[in-house]
């Protein structure tokens, strides 16, 4: 069986956002990066699917983007992926997400996955559009947002969240694309022997170009700072006079301390 | 202009975000159709046409087989917008449709500026302005980001459509309901709430002191519920509880919108947050800029005095 993983690397969600001098993205000086959430998940499912069914199971880790994203695909191989590709662009936030399911389509086409695995989302985009949209070119089955997957032979059963907390169960064939949620399984922590063996796992480079085939079908014209519209109190300094002043304020706007 | 506005429908009923889209046509000026995969009884209360398709053909959550209508009905109506929700549904049969449309799709719209779409990045501490290429477009708006104005009305000019069902790919079992709320939150005056901030479980009880203290229920996000450090009764959310108690204490939690929509109707609301650009300072009365763990322990001794 082979697996594709697709991998984003994004900022720090806690950084101090800057907008770049184009006004079109944040600006990636100062930002630390790290494996997209929703991507950790995903990683963990294609190695566990390769813990049941063993070595006839062979993970492929996918990534796009400048040189830094190589780190999020060898925590990827730290993780039990076995090869990783790592399609070169220095600008991929300038591809939509149907630019970004199209390259990777394009890589995929002719190479027999059975299952590919995605994050729901990225952490800064959001569009949750990759998976689906890949599912469509390679004409794959799709479930979205899963909380639960069980594989059985070529079935797969799944539970696809919905709002409140509900779910689906749903039933399908492979080949199929799903997007993983948070709460899926407990992503593990790469071993340091893991980590050691990563490093001499394969690692092919490709420049996108190789890939690139549809133009986008939208642009991002502006990237700016929310107006605050924070109406509230900001309270900041020695933790124990801030502590007296929110107090007085409990005393004051709310009921609860009387 | 003209907008396809897919309704949502779950368990015999229409969902009231359905209202939203009508909403979200307002502010685009557009001529508005509706598709709704249900019954005419949920048909939406709305003085225009409805296509409606049997779920009991189609099912009430078969993405393959919806998808396959909805591109049905668009080759009828030739809308310049197709809009979804940003829901698990919509965000599920979007991207599909518009790949099979070969149009561009924005996703979580939140307002409308320029004739461009604005949407959150970066867990909303951004924003792009995103202009569509293709001559159609799909569309998915943040729940709550549009408020239908007054109680929905209206009689719907229903049409049926219909597609040869076929096979689907993909089956659907059934729905399995979120677990029973052994704790009601929603009756507590004071909820304080745990994020990922607090480090690690040892710490929640830190935060579960603060919550007896100040005579209330502790309360969780979703990470630290799926961390198992809090119990997923507990959780505040889209995907849990939403509460509105007199005051409600978020302790590390960034404020992602998830989070906002279980608790923005609280009367106030205090952040504890290290980070002085977390979007909790949104939505709270007073955000306390400082580590919780060193913040909550100086509060508690003073609320003992
Ligand atoms: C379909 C769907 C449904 C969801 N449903 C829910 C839901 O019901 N409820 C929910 O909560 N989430 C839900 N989420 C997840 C949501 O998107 C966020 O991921 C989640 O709310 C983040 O939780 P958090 O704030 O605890 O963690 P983070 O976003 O990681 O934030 C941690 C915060 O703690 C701060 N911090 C870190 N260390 C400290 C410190 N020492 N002192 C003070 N502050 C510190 C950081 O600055 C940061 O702001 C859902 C997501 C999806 C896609």
């Amino acid at each position: 069986m082979k697996i594709l993983v697709c991998v984003k690397q994004v900022p720090d969600m806690e950084s101090r956002f800057k907008v770049n001098s184009e006004g079109v993205w944040y600006d990636e000086k100062d930002l630390a990066f790290k494996l997209n959430e929703y991507d950790e998940f995903a990683l963990e499912q294609a190695v566990r699917v390769k813990e049941q069914l063993g070595n006839t199971v062979d993970i492929t880790v996918l990534s796009i983007g400048p040189d830094r994203v190589v780190e999020a695909i060898k925590k990827g191989l730290a993780m039990g992926g076995d090869r990783g590709i790592h399609i070169k662009d220095d600008h991929p936030w300038q591809k939509d997400p149907w630019q970004i399911a199209s390259v990777i389509a394009a890589f995929a086409r002719d190479k027999n996955f059975d299952l590919v695995f995605t994050g729901l989302q990225s952490q800064d985009r959001g569009s949750a559009q990759v998976g689906g949209i890949l599912a469509e070119l390679l004409g794959f089955a799709c479930a979205t947002t899963l909380v639960a997957f069980e594989l059985n032979g070529d079935l797969v059963t799944v539970r696809q969240e919905l709002d409140g907390g509900m779910c689906a169960i749903l039933k399908f064939k492979l080949p199929a694309v799903v997007t993983c949620q948070m709460g899926l399984n407990t992503p593990r922590y790469p071993t340091l022997p893991n980590i050691m063996k990563a490093r001499q796992k394969e690692l092919l480079a490709f420049p996108v170009t190789n890939f690139i085939g549809p133009k986008n079908l939208a642009a991002t014209e502006r990237m700016y700072l929310p107006e605050k519209k924070g109406h509230g109190l900001v309270l900041e300094g020695d933790v124990n006079e801030v502590a007296d002043r929110l107090v007085g304020v409990l005393k004051e706007k709310t009921t609860v301390l009387r | 202009m003209k907008a396809l506005l897919i309704c949502e429908y779950r368990q015999g009923k229409l969902l009231e975000s359905t209202y939203e889209l009508l909403a979200f046509a307002d502010v685009l000026a557009a001529e508005r159709v509706m598709l709704l995969v249900g019954t005419e009884a949920a048909a939406p209360k709305f003085d225009g046409k409805v296509y409606l398709a049997d779920s009991g053909v189609y099912g009430e959550f078969n993405p393959d087989l919806h998808k396959r209508l909805f591109l049905d009905v668009v080759q009828k109506e030739h809308p310049d917008y197709i809009v979804f929700i940003h829901s698990p549904y919509g965000w599920d049969l979007a991207p599909r449709v518009a790949a099979a449309l070969k149009a561009a799709q924005v996703s979580e719209i939140i307002g409308v500026k320029e004739g461009k779409f604005e949407v959150p990045s970066c867990n909303a501490k951004l924003r792009r302005l995103v202009s569509p290429r293709s001559a159609q477009v799909v569309l998915t708006i943040q729940a709550g980001a549009f408020s239908p104005q007054g109680k929905p009305a209206g009689t719907p000019q229903i049409e049926q459509v219909s597609i040869e069902a076929g096979s689907s790919r993909v089956e659907f079992i059934g729905y399995e309901a979120a677990e029973k709320k052994e704790v009601d939150l929603a009756k507590a005056e004071v909820i304080v709430s745990a994020g990922r901030g607090v480090g690690k479980k040892e710490n929640v009880e830190v935060i579960a002191a603060l919550a007896r203290a100040l005579g209330g229920e502790l309360g969780a996000t979703r990470p630290v519920v799926d961390a198992g450090w809090v119990e997923h009764t507990r959780q505040v959310g889209s995907s849990g509880q939403t509460v509105s108690p007199k005051l409600y204490v978020a302790c590390g939690i960034s404020g992602a919108i998830q989070h906002i929509a279980g608790m923005k109707k609280s009367g106030f609301i205090v952040a504890i947050n290290k980070d002085k650009d977390a979007p909790i300072g949104e939505v709270a009365d007073v955000l306390v800029v400082a580590d919780v763990m060193q913040f909550i322990p100086a509060l508690l001794a003073r609320l003992k005095k």
